[in-house]
């Protein structure tokens, strides 16, 4: 059966638990554009049913995927519906990707009731997509609890799944700098939890021994886990089910969320901006190329608000 | 400013055989050519094949198969994705594949089949075309 074009049917399409439907859902988000806007509209008048999200960001190889999988084991094994967005980096010369994060889940892959999706960043930095937020809003439609989203393999700066998730696990291994990395500012101290992956192999215990004063000092749970052979797990889901209880409890919940509601506007009027002075800074002539660039910046965006 | 990707393409290996040196030789150019591959990694069943085309909403999908057993798995996949209602996204294969078992497949509805020695440019040209057929006729 062809899907319905209609981006309300569509949705009443996902929320009955079509996979295909909320495939291509997702597309949509992801191209941006009229249909995008149409379809997050349509997705506005439908009350979502309440779920957490969860954030696992780390380096490219401390294990996310892995331990992704893991995750959603546990969540299977409670009945739970699970959602997993994976994010990727597009390249910046061709706008391709290899998605490859899936290949560490595909025991999951014909479970009806995980839902995965691979994304590429498509030019955004901070370690998401544009349209990751939407993408997680539409896997919640789809039933999905928790929704856990894994960012591209990041440095340290990439603090956009700490404002988009309820909570975020850094993930880290062994093998991969000693002490004064971990003293440094950035998604160390933004993370709710630190997780240190590859808790079997020589080096993780000398890395959980120099995070511990950072962890105890910030009041951030330590966990060594393994997600090769399952160690550590259940007492990561107990301590995400522990900080989530707290969260929703004090209400932080509720203001992180308000928050990162703020920030998602944020970005999107800069996103949608960015359309429009593409154009007007291109055909800012060659008298303007010399000038400084905030120059003309600033001009551009006088030009803009005037055709708006 | 970032060019913007082409396309969404599955690449997936069926069954038993573990030699995926040419799935990601041909996953790479893929992505340099601007397409966002989504790679399954090895041995995997038709339905698997199936269930994340589904999710990944897929504008084609590619099977890298070496061991013999193409004439089996092929029209397998084939038939996973009918009963997944992705009957109209364009499979294309590739490995080792005598000549004489391509018409057959092809009949079956694989839409190119690649041996060994085909230059990346046709693949990936082949892949363009499909890509651009498929996203048309959802319009």
């Amino acid at each position: 059966m062809p899907l319905p074009r209609d981006c309300r049917a569509l949705l009443d399409e996902v929320s009955a638990h079509n996979a295909r439907a909320l495939g291509r859902a997702i597309t949509l988000a992801e191209e941006g554009g009229d249909r995008a806007g149409e379809l997050l509209c349509a997705l506005e008048e439908i009350p979502l049913p309440e779920a957490a999200t969860i954030g696992l960001t780390g380096t490219g190889g401390a294990g996310k995927s892995t331990l992704a999988a893991r995750l959603i084991d546990h969540f299977r094994a409670s009945s739970r519906r699970v959602g997993l967005i994976a994010v990727d980096p597009s390249s910046p010369l061709s706008g391709g990707a290899v998605l490859g994060d899936r290949v560490r889940m595909m025991r999951h892959a014909c479970d009806k009731h995980v839902a995965i999706r691979s994304m590429a960043s498509r030019g955004r930095l901070g370690g998401l997509s544009a349209a990751t937020a939407s993408s997680a809003r539409l896997m919640k439609l789809f039933g999905c609890d928790p929704v856990i989203i894994e960012t591209v393999g990041v440095g340290q700066a990439e603090f956009d799944i700490v404002r988009l998730a309820d909570l975020t696990a850094l993930v880290l291994a062994p093998g991969l700098g000693d002490d004064i990395q971990a003293m440094k500012a950035g998604l160390i101290e933004m993370a709710d939890l630190l997780v240190i992956n590859k808790g079997d192999l020589p080096g993780a215990e000398a890395l959980r021994r120099d995070l511990e004063p950072i962890a105890r000092d910030r009041g951030r749970a330590l966990l060594k886990v393994s997600a090769r052979d399952g160690m550590g797990i259940d007492d990561m889901t107990a301590t995400l089910d522990a900080l989530f209880c707290q969260a929703s409890q004090s209400g932080a919940l509720a203001d992180k969320r308000r928050r990162a509601s703020d920030a998602e506007t944020l970005d999107w009027a800069l996103e949608l901006l960015r359309h429009r002075l593409e154009p007007i800074v291109g055909a800012q002539g060659k008298a303007l190329r010399d000038k400084d660039p905030r120059v003309r910046a600033q001009m551009a965006i006088q030009d803009c608000f005037l055709s708006l | 400013m970032q060019p913007r990707q082409k396309g969404r393409i599955l690449i997936g290996k069926p069954g038993l055989d573990g030699h995926d040196r040419g799935a990601k030789v041909v996953a790479r150019a893929l992505s340099d050519a601007g397409f966002e591959v989504i790679y399954t990694g090895i041995r995997r069943t038709p339905d698997e094949i199936a269930a994340t085309a589904v999710q990944e909403d897929v504008d084609a999908i590619g099977l890298s198969l070496l061991s013999g057993a193409h004439n089996v798995l092929f029209p397998a996949v084939l038939d996973a994705l009918s009963r997944a209602d992705l009957g109209d996204v364009p499979v294309l294969g590739g490995g080792v594949i005598p000549d004489s078992d391509i018409p057959a497949l092809k009949a079956l509805g694989i839409r190119e089949i690649f041996t060994p020695g085909t230059p990346l440019e046709t693949v990936v040209r082949a892949f363009e075309r499909a890509v651009d057929e498929h996203k048309k006729s959802l319009l």
